[in-house]
């Protein structure tokens, strides 16, 4: 049981990593899916003996179904529709992207000890993952150019937050985590369609198109 | 004792070229082709010894020094590996430095020999071979010192001897991610396929065979059959960090890993026959990813 929390929490981050190393949407979005599927999956196997088991099975449920089914089909769906099929070039390369990750990776690996934290600790690699997808997520937010990935990128961060939750799912009523996600979902779905409206305005995908005025 | 001495060398010497047949099997196997037979690296190193060499009049002795070198070193570096869970022949601490130079030496005087031709295009192969291969060793290091560090010793037989099972008891996420990283780091220096494919002759892309372009008869035999043992050195680290599978009794030990040798062979040849080339652009990024991989694997053992 602890070996295979161990294996899912380094999996997250081997995906931070990959996602900053892809240029492929697809390989990327399903990466996102997986990545999500594998938080659902840590939100059971963190189910300790004092925890309502209910509760966790419904936020385990409902992340899985929004995270890793709905919102990347949404997102292939997009790609699609919109015919485009990687990232061109990004605003920082794929290995200083590759680097900052590692780094960030790193240093939350080595530094999250320190933290103070307000409840006790589940797992010792649960606060530094939570802080590495929080980072990936941010760098992939910025460093990208194209409207699908830089929604990936929030996914990411997103995902990254979810982890740290789980830190505190004995103290947050299912509702707020329900909002959470629908909150998530009905952010993708409006960058969906900001997405398709720069699709049609521009006949490219690409937001430095936005900065510049037009009459 | 010196019996299973000369079988572990007569292993190391005989088996390679076996590795690269079952490659290129499973290779054509994929590709719905027959392929050539398993043998048939023996018998073109058998016909290429018999050759005689030709060298061009602007060669000097570092041409003709370079096969030989490569060679000694790769083979010196596999006295060094330990098979199938025995000490290695030769083994000292730090004896895992050594090892990677030593297969650096190799890779050094066959990039000398191709400058020594004077040929512009073997030189862009040298320069690329050696720029891939600057980003290929950290990541070998960091993976030889991540084991290092699991297991609490500093020679390549402590590493991958009995200590190995507790180490991956205690640290086994680190393991695992350096086992990926020693992956990529073995497909990139033996110039397989998502770096290098090692059959093609389209020169605007080859990497390693531009090197060796102008070698002839025994030089070519040396360097084909120092790639052989160099894949071989490889795929027996890896085999032996993965599946560490201890067998009672010598003979049921050196037969079982030659067993997990036939299937990392196998695993390549599938890995070849199911991606295609990566550009030449993307290798960096995927040996960053693998140095990156084990950066990682040695923070999770040192927090």
């Amino acid at each position: 049981m602890g070996a295979w929390t161990d294996m899912a929490f380094i999996l997250v981050v081997v995906l931070d990593l990959f996602l900053l190393a892809s240029s492929r949407l697809g390989a990327a979005i399903r990466a996102v899916a997986l990545q999500g599927a594998l938080l659902s999956l840590l939100a059971l196997l963190l189910t300790g003996s004092g925890h309502d088991v209910g509760h966790m099975i419904i936020v385990a449920g409902g992340a899985f179904l929004i995270k890793a089914v709905l919102i990347p089909w949404l997102m292939f769906r997009a790609i699609r529709e919109m015919a485009i099929r990687r990232e061109i070039e990004p605003l920082v390369g794929y290995v200083p992207s590759i680097i900052l990750g590692g780094l960030g990776v790193v240093l939350s690996f080595a530094f999250s000890r320190g933290l103070p934290l307000p409840t006790n600790e589940m797992h010792p690699f649960l606060v530094p993952t939570a802080l590495s997808t929080v980072w990936t997520g941010l760098l992939l937010v910025v460093s990208r150019r194209k409207a699908v990935t830089q929604v990936l990128g929030f996914l990411v961060l997103e995902n990254g937050v979810f982890v740290f939750g789980l830190l505190l799912t004995d103290f947050m009523p299912v509702m707020v985590e329900a909002g959470v996600l629908l909150d998530l979902l009905a952010a993708v779905f409006v960058m969906g369609i900001v997405m398709f409206q720069i699709n049609r305005e521009f006949a490219s995908l690409d937001t430095d198109a936005l900065s510049s005025l037009k009459d | 004792m010196i019996l299973r001495a000369l079988f572990q060398i007569g292993l190391l010497l005989l088996l390679p070229p076996l590795l690269l047949g079952v490659v290129n099997r499973v290779k054509a196997i994929a590709a719905g082709r027959k392929g050539p037979p398993i043998l048939q690296l023996y018998f073109d190193l058998a016909k290429l010894l018999q050759k005689g060499a030709v060298y061009s009049r602007t060669t000097t002795w570092v041409f003709r020094a370079g096969p030989a070198v490569g060679l000694a070193a790769i083979v010196t570096a596999g006295t060094m590996l330990p098979v199938a869970g025995q000490p290695a022949i030769v083994s000292f601490a730090g004896d895992f430095v050594l090892f990677a130079y030593l297969l650096a030496l190799a890779r050094f005087a066959t990039a000398l020999a191709a400058l020594d031709t004077g040929s512009s295009f073997e030189g862009m192969g040298a320069a690329r071979e050696v720029s891939f291969a600057s980003m290929a060793e950290p990541a070998l290091f960091l993976v030889l010192v991540v084991m290092a560090r699991a297991t609490g010793s500093l020679s390549l037989s402590g590493m991958l001897g009995p200590g190995l099972a507790a180490a991956w008891r205690a640290a086994a996420p680190a393991l695992l991610l350096s086992a990926i990283a020693l992956f990529v780091v073995a497909l990139a220096e033996n110039s397989r396929i998502p770096v290098d494919d090692p059959n093609t002759h389209l020169e605007l892309t080859m990497i390693h065979e531009v090197m060796v372009l102008d070698h002839s008869g025994p030089d070519l035999a040396f360097i084909l059959y120092g790639a052989a043992l160099k894949f071989f050195l490889f795929g027996a680290l890896l085999v032996r960090l993965v599946a560490d599978v201890r067998m009672t009794g010598f003979w049921a030990a050196e037969g079982a890993f030659v067993v997990e040798l036939i299937g990392f062979s196998i695993l390549v040849g599938l890995v070849e026959s199911a991606m295609a080339r990566l550009r030449l652009t993307r290798v960096p990024q995927m040996l960053v990813g693998a140095s990156v991989l084990s950066v990682f694997a040695l923070v999770l053992l040192l927090r």
